[in-house]
């Protein structure tokens, strides 16, 4: 019996220590599952808006930038996080706000939305 | 402040978010609910970024964010919809220029991120890591600016090609993840930025052989690189929600680029070996372009055909969007509507010059979305149209595509216009399209052509049909 929770407890044990970039790879190929499944839905007529939807999610990586800027001493690293910050910033407003600007365009013939 | 854990259940919930924002886009009456999906999903992700203990230098991030955010809103208003393509790559390449400055300022100072060993020093899985982002992002940053120059014209659209541009571009790849690899294992500085630099002449390199009949699946393809490059990041920094929203245009990306190549029935591997798009072709399409007439006719003919016709397919092309004439198509299209021919449009996939360009361009114009086809949707229904007119349009028409093995755009689908009882063209000249090529339909008996710009003729139809 007690050895059978020792092999329990090791493998919850191996479970809680699974590697990092395991973990990050398993969440990366699921979530790349999940944009092709959600992309192929995408009505032609959307694609344009769609380009410049995903343009705007990838600016995602300002979350990175913010980190790089996060120190309070200004240093090469923090000054090149404030410039990756103001670079994603273009992209953020710009492509949600451009996306919404084309996509106030479409209307159908009876002039509702 | 929130513990970590809220932290990554926030990511989670954004990166929901975003997954709704991209689903909202399968239907025009989703889409805008979904893009305001996806402004909430980003501004949770910043939020909660912003809230962490280590994030101190509130001052100068806001800053950095409000002029972005300015400049950002400012060409977003102004930007033309003619010009969104060039707006889009060159917002590609601020996502690949911000992810190697990240990657640098990792590189530089990895305690920043709780990602150093106990050296102090980036450990060999990050590094690896870091190398993949950063050379993705510095590759994306210069090939967008590259297309971005060719899209806005200040660069030659056509194809530049010299001897050994492949074995050089294969040798400078191979210098660079040497490079590469010499960083992951010894960590050291040099080697990262030779990499990069190497990464950014690639860059230039890659495009500058791509004319600019291609451009649509390069601007796809950089779009799904920008999402890759965000992925490679959010490995380096453990981050989830880069991985996962990276993982989505990373993917949305590549299957623009395929939709694209399937229109154009090019390879991806073709397109960019490149040279496609430049002189070479148009000796070769000229041969038959000699001595065989045409039926010219004035805005009043084609009028009569018009008014006349039950059914009416318009094929748009890029050539209407060149001549800004979207506007002047309408106000034909409602008076023909008014008279009780039933019009509609069908889109060829590279109708514009990027997947998608023709129907915003069409929506700009206040054309109703549900009047507009795909051509997959309307190709069949050209046998019952009594009157096909095709604006500003060549090699989407083309039969040689159907039944011409040695011409180049054979095995590309096509808009069947040519099953069409009446075939209007409107276009500048005789001249070839961006294949290079003759369309034998041009001197068909029941085509007529009207030698104009395409507003010009649209305006002159509109007093015609009034």
């Amino acid at each position: 019996m007690t050895s059978m929770a020792e092999t329990i407890t090791q493998t919850v044990g191996a479970h809680a220590a699974v590697d990092p970039f395991i973990f990050s790879f398993t969440v990366f190929v699921l979530a790349v599952l999940v944009g092709y499944h959600v992309v192929w839905n995408v009505t032609p007529a959307l694609h344009t808006p769609l380009m410049s939807l995903t343009n705007a999610i990838s600016s995602i990586i300002i979350v990175g930038a913010i980190l790089a800027a996060a120190p309070l001493d200004m240093n090469t690293p923090t000054v090149l996080g404030l410039v990756a910050v103001g670079l994603a910033g273009v992209n953020i407003f710009g492509g949600f706000l451009v996306t919404r600007r084309m996509l106030a365009m479409f209307r159908k013939r009876d002039g509702g939305k | 402040m929130l513990s970590i854990n809220v932290v990554a259940l926030a990511y989670l919930i954004a990166s929901v978010f975003i997954i709704l924002a991209l689903k909202g886009l399968s239907s025009p009456e989703s889409a805008r609910r979904g893009n305001l999906l996806g402004m909430v999903g980003m501004a949770l992700a910043i939020g909660v970024t912003l809230q962490l203990d280590e994030v101190r230098n509130y001052g100068w991030i806001f800053a950095a964010l409000a002029v972005g955010g300015v400049i950002g809103g400012v060409v977003a208003r102004r930007i033309s919809m003619t010009a969104m393509p060039q707006l889009i790559a060159f917002m590609h390449s601020l996502v690949g220029l911000a992810a190697v400055l990240i990657a640098i300022s990792a590189m530089l100072n990895p305690e920043g991120y709780g990602i150093a060993d106990a050296a102090g020093g980036l450990p060999v899985a990050n590094r690896i890591e870091l190398f993949l982002g950063s050379f993705i992002g510095m590759i994306t940053f210069s090939a967008s600016l590259i297309a971005f120059g060719k899209l806005q014209g200040m660069i030659s659209g056509r194809p530049l090609v010299f001897a050994g541009q492949h074995p050089l571009n294969l040798m400078l790849g191979a210098v660079m993840i040497g490079a590469g690899l010499f960083f992951c294992s010894s960590g050291a500085g040099a080697p990262f930025f030779l990499m990069l630099a190497i990464a950014l002449v690639l860059g230039v390199l890659l495009i500058v052989p791509i004319g600019g009949a291609d451009m649509p699946v390069i601007v796809s393809m950089l779009n799904s690189y920008s999402g890759w490059a965000a992925a490679g990041i959010g490995f380096t920094l453990n981050n989830t929600m880069l991985i996962i929203a990276g993982a989505l245009v990373g993917s949305s990306g590549a299957i623009l680029s395929y939709i694209m190549c399937k229109a154009m029935n090019r390879s991806l591997i073709h397109v960019l070996l490149g040279g496609f798009g430049g002189d070479a072709p148009a000796a070769a399409g000229a041969k038959s372009a000699v001595d065989r007439p045409v039926k010219a006719g004035s805005a009043e003919d084609a009028a009569f055909l018009l008014k006349n016709a039950r059914s009416v397919l318009v094929v748009p092309g890029y050539g209407l969007a060149v001549a800004r004439a979207q506007h002047a198509l309408k106000e034909m299209v409602d008076l023909l509507l008014k008279q009780g021919v039933k019009v509609r449009f069908a889109i060829h996939p590279v109708a514009g010059r990027m997947p998608g360009h023709m129907n915003v361009l069409l929506a700009e114009a206040d054309v109703p979305y549900d009047l507009v086809h795909e051509m997959d949707e309307i190709n069949s229904e050209f046998a019952d149209t009594d009157v096909a007119l095709v604006i500003g349009a060549n090699d989407v028409t083309n039969p040689a595509a159907k039944t011409d093995p040695t011409s180049p755009i054979y095995g590309m689908p096509v808009l069947d216009v040519d099953r069409a009882q009446h075939l209007l063209f409107i276009k500048r000249s005789l001249s070839p399209g961006y294949a290079g090529l003759d369309n034998d339909l041009f001197y068909r008996d029941n085509t007529m052509m009207i030698f104009s710009d395409a507003k010009k003729a649209c305006e002159l139809l509109v007093q015609a049909l009034d």
